[in-house]
């Protein structure tokens, strides 16, 4: 009765109790373990399979609230299912770390460590151990990185061309709901990525992007703004909507009496006193309207909020004013109009001033929202995505797509090598790493081949999704893969008369690819290894 | 043996206890179960001879607890209704956005988003994929909304056809209301006032007031502009020729603002010169506030009794406590400042009117402002039987009142009646002849959505709807007409005058074709499981 945990006995026939509680907790070992945690393993990437490629469907979320969301994003998917199997859990992680790190391929992940464990399943069958499974793995895994490597073709990184940058952002978003107007999205992505990108340091400073969203509109209404939207606006309704060549104060102080930190009392004793403290309130209100005017600005963004007074000679000053901006917003207009943050009216200068050549205000709709756009900013560098939609969980996911978009750009500008998606470069590892296994003398070489067989699941999904016979299918584009010596021939998701991925300019970057496979490989190992696994009984709950 | 049999019978929990997943068939059979619920409920409020619907709000909690509410306001139906179905939930999204974006029309995007859904069900059993579903009904939305743009007309250089137009379509969308018997009243009511609004569309600057008793023709719109407020006591109870200063300024105790400042004092004399000293000040700003020569003064907060008479005394109007939207639109009625200090006279701008007098509607005293220059903003004070006519007078106003707002920014016009929806249906399913491939099929179905809207409207007021629409679908071919709603014939929409701004049309079908997809496109269902803290709630 391996499943309920060894018990040992005395000559009597009574159970020695060796763990604390050991009747009482779960316990799996062994061969047993291994098959739960396949089994597992296999649900999570099932339920994601159906999420895979352009034609692949939704999933729709149930929040503990009740609250709802659609998405096709397997990192999303995976974080909103709640589970609770351990190794479950484990994949979960698997599919964010491919998020945090590149980006996109988050569901390809899964599915290919769910084929790896559906393989090593069938191996333990044979009674090969897991270790030698997982060793097998492991050296697949290389043999087919480095095939990945040969593959690669770099790519031109035009800046004056960005058509193919286009259409790697393309591919991506080809798989989302955002597909309706899939180009335009996809200009958004690069252009945005291009504004802020380090050529030199060939890096990206995500934090320069800012996506936001607002319900209302269409899809298409969506635009990158080349400078900072905030969801505010000007703190008296006659203050002018619009302002151009905008010099920016940017305060961290509160426009009120200022408010020393020690602890204190002011005691008012008598009239004088009252009066003398009267006086100089108002001197302070004027004194701080003074030192904003004499630095020169036209434009005050304050991260606190105004007295009622403070607030109207602001505007009898010709001061439009913003009051409650946020932390990280207050930072963003200060990158992106080269103005210095200043915690004083007394440290207020000409020099520490942002720049701005036009600030306007949004309206929307009939609900009278506003929003304030600051744009052709000096230092143009921050940008940012307005994303319009018919309902939230549009607006929502062409967040999380476009998200994925600007992943992919900039994993392109850090490395230009790339493969040809649609299954193309997992169909070339497959069938280099089978001719591989055969070179291999030990019991490895099963593992190798298993691995061959689980690389293809990603085009089977895909194939299976577009709605083909999934192995006729692959077994058509290996065979043409072998006879043409092409690694660019792919599944036809969208039924394009093609195979040939370069045609298609479906493509993936090689980094991304790779990430997948070794993350997937490493995880698959890591579970190979566990053969014992205690939970904790439901009476210590 | 006996361990893998174990394995077999102890499933191994994927998720938490309480959530779980639907799969597949499963899931597409409760999203659109949820689907054509919302759709089946909110059907017959369609139309010109849609019914209304009484929603009684939780008697637990809440501010509205218990409170009576008769529409027919698709929007508010939906939002007081609370379901549970996710994919519900999606159309009461789409049904909120378009409130928020055109006002109206909020019934017809969740019927033809239930509609699209119910063909849907029909394809899924004949095993056509639902992303050729998805691409048919992408390029049928775009067919459609080309062949409204075809017939769309826009008269807005012509100011009087154009004033005609708005007046149509006012009278177009409140004839599904509970207004309709005074369409014509009404819609005038309402052109007049966003005609003053010169093209915004921030009806902020339109206060709608409500006062129980009388009849609902008794209400009218104010010229001038009329604020709740009381006038101050021993003040003037009308000024001609009125100067009026709008200000945001604590008028009770002046406080001294410097963190940590307090009184301490060692006599009951300190106390006494001190309440001068406090009085003086009051009183200095008072004579700052009087030397802007105005002689009604409006403030947002409170008017203590001491500057209140001292108002009175220089024969000022005081007016106290105006809320901060009431003094926004008194500003831009009055072209005046919101001004908070009063140093400097000369700077500000003062409001200016003809008349400031204290008028009755009902029992309650009311501040008329008339004669006002080129004001934006303007009252419309509504009268009704009860609360809930005025309520629902109050929402049929504000959906009138965004829909014009919206056609005079896009001023370009279509036929309503369903001619609309007939001629993009027949459109669209011209192009599914046209369209090779399985692809025909799903548009075909996009076309029979798209006609259920006048079935529905038809079959609202009580007629052979598909006598009707089969008449109507043969009159198509040859000219743009649909039926006459009182009589239950075809008759020329143009005639008629039933014009539906096309801005609105084509939100309607765009947002419920988007909605719609985005529902096909689910094939997995996965709940998180609730909150323990909701359960506790519910024992409650």
């Amino acid at each position: 009765m391996p499943s309920v945990g060894t018990l040992a006995f005395d000559e009597f026939g009574r159970p020695v109790i060796i763990l604390k509680g050991q009747d009482s907790k779960k316990r799996l070992f062994g061969i047993e373990a291994h098959k739960s945690h396949i089994l597992a393993g296999k649900a999570v990437a099932d339920t994601l399979k159906t999420s895979l490629g352009p034609r692949g469907m939704d999933k729709c979320m149930v929040s503990p609230d009740g609250d709802i969301t659609i998405t096709n994003d397997g990192a999303t998917i995976l974080s909103m299912m709640h589970v609770e199997n351990e190794i479950g859990k484990l994949l979960v992680q698997l599919s964010k770390s491919q998020d945090d790190e590149i980006g996109d391929g988050t569901t390809g992940v899964v599915v290919l460590a769910g084929a790896l464990l559906e393989h090593a399943e069938a191996l333990l069958d044979k009674g090969i151990h897991p270790i030698r499974i997982a060793d097998g793995y492991e050296l697949a895994a290389k043999i087919a990185l480095e095939h990945l490597d040969k593959i690669a073709e770099a790519y031109p990184l035009d800046l004056a061309k960005l058509d193919p940058l286009v259409n790697t952002a393309m591919t991506t978003l080809g798989s989302k709901i955002v597909n309706r107007c899939q180009r335009q999205m996809a200009e958004i992505a690069v252009n945005a990525i291009m504004n802020v990108a380090d050529m030199e340091r060939r890096d990206v400073n995500f934090e320069l992007i800012k996506v936001q969203g607002k319900v209302g509109g269409r899809l298409e209404d969506t635009l990158l703004v080349k400078g900072v939207v905030v969801d505010k606006t000007f703190s008296h309704p006659q203050m002018p909507k619009e302002v151009r060549n905008a010099k920016i104060a940017i305060l961290t102080c509160p426009f009120e009496p200022p408010k020393p930190k020690t602890k204190h009392k002011l005691d008012i004793t008598n009239v004088e006193d009252y009066k003398k403290l009267r006086e100089y309130e108002k001197e302070k209100f004027t004194e701080m309207i003074k030192s904003i005017k004499d630095s020169g600005a036209n434009l005050v963004i304050c991260q606190w909020g105004f007295d009622d007074e403070a607030n109207h000679l602001l505007l009898s000053h010709d001061l439009p004013a913003v009051r409650w901006v946020g932390g990280p917003e207050i930072e963003l207009i200060a990158i992106a109009t080269g103005g210095r943050i200043v915690p004083r009216f007394q440290e207020l200068t000409a020099e520490k001033l942002g720049h701005a050549g036009h600030i306007r205000e949004l309206d929307f709709g009939t609900t009278s929202d506003h929003m304030l756009c600051i744009e052709e900013c000096k230092k143009s560098n921050t940008c940012t995505i307005f994303v319009r939609g018919g309902n939230k969980m549009i607006v929502e996911e062409a967040k999380r797509a476009l998200h994925d978009a600007l992943c992919v750009v900039r994993n392109l500008v850090r490395d230009n090598r790339i493969v040809y998606g649609g299954g193309a470069s997992e169909i070339s590892c497959a069938i280099e790493v089978a001719k591989e296994a055969n070179k291999i003398a030990t019991i490895e070489q099963y593992a190798i081949r298993a691995f061959a067989d689980a690389l293809e699941s990603v085009p089977l999904a895909l194939a299976e999704n577009s709605g083909y016979s999934p192995i006729k299918t692959v077994s058509d584009i290996k065979a043409q893969q072998i006879g043409q010596n092409s690694s660019r021939l792919g599944v036809d998701c969208l039924n394009k008369g093609t195979c040939d991925m370069k045609e298609q300019s479906v493509i993936e970057t090689l980094i991304g690819k790779r990430q997948q496979i070794s993350l997937a490989t490493q995880l698959v190992r890591m579970i190979l290894k566990i053969d014992d696994i205690r939970l904790p009984g439901e009476s210590e709950e | 043996m006996r361990g893998d049999l174990t394995t077999a019978l102890n499933p191994i929990p994927l998720y938490k206890q309480g959530g779980g997943e639907e799969k597949g068939e499963m899931a597409r059979l409760s999203a659109f179960a949820g689907a054509l619920a919302v759709g089946d409920l909110i059907k017959s409020t369609l139309g010109p001879k849609g019914m209304d619907k009484i929603l009684q709000c939780n008697m637990s909690g809440g501010p509205d607890a218990g409170k009576l509410l008769v529409t027919n306001d698709g929007a508010t139906i939906l939002s007081k209704i609370g379901v549970d179905n996710p994919v519900a939930k999606v159309l009461v999204d789409i049904s909120k956005v378009q409130d928020d974006e055109i006002g109206d029309g909020t019934t017809s995007v969740v019927v033809l988003a239930s509609e699209l859904l119910r063909e849907t069900e029909n394809l899924i059993s004949q095993k056509i994929h639902p992303q050729i579903i998805i691409s048919g009904w992408r390029k049928a939305t775009q067919e459609a909304v080309r062949s409204l743009e075809t017939v769309t007309k826009n008269n807005s250089l012509n100011v009087e056809q154009f004033k005609n137009d708005l007046m149509n379509i006012a009278r177009t969308t409140l004839s599904s209301k509970i207004l309709q018997g005074k369409k014509d009243y009404f819609a005038k009511l309402c052109v007049d006032a966003v005609l003053k609004l010169h093209g915004k569309t921030d009806l902020q600057s339109i206060q709608i007031i409500k006062r129980l008793g009388n009849n609902m023709s008794d209400s009218y719109l104010e010229e001038g502009f009329l604020l709740e407020k009381r006038i101050g006591i021993n003040m003037p109870k009308r000024i001609e020729n009125a100067r009026i200063l709008i200000a945001n300024t604590p008028m009770d105790t002046d406080k001294i603002k410097i963190f940590g400042s307090r009184v301490r004092v060692d006599s009951v004399a300190k106390v006494a010169e001190l309440e001068l000293a406090e009085k003086e000040k009051m009183k200095d700003k008072v004579d700052k506030i009087l030397k802007h020569g105005c002689n009604v003064f409006i403030n947002r907060q409170l008017i203590y009794d001491y500057p209140d008479q001292l108002f009175a005394e220089k024969g000022v109007m005081a007016i106290e406590h105006a809320d901060f939207e009431g003094v926004e639109r008194l500003a831009q009625v009055l072209g005046g400042e919101i001004i908070s200090t009063f140093d400097t006279p000369d700077k500000a701008r003062l409001g200016k009117c003809k008349l400031i007098e204290e008028i009755m509607i009902g029992e309650d005293k009311v501040i008329k402002f008339s004669g006002v220059g080129q004001g934006e903003a303007c009252t419309i004070v509504l009268r009704g039987a009860t609360q809930q006519i005025l309520d629902e007078a109050e929402r049929s106003i504000h959906d009138v009142l965004c829909v014009l707002s919206q056609t005079v920014k896009e001023p370009r016009i279509c036929y309503g009646g369903g001619a609309a929806e007939m001629l993009m249906a027949n459109a669209v399913s011209q192009l599914a002849e046209k369209t090779p491939g399985k692809e025909s099929i799903a548009i075909e179905s996009f076309s029979r959505a798209l006609r259920q809207l006048p079935t529905i409207i038809a079959d609202n007021a009580g007629y052979d709807s598909s006598e009707l629409i089969s008449n109507l679908r043969a009159a198509h071919a040859s000219n743009k007409s649909t039926f006459d709603m009182e009589n239950g014939t075809i008759a020329d929409m143009a005639q008629l005058g039933i014009l539906e701004s096309f801005h609105l049309k084509k939100q309607v079908v765009i947002s419920a074709a988007e909605a719609a997809e985005m529902v096909l496109r689910i094939d997995n269902i996965i709940r998180a499981p609730p909150r323990p803290r909701q359960r506790d709630m519910r024992n409650h």
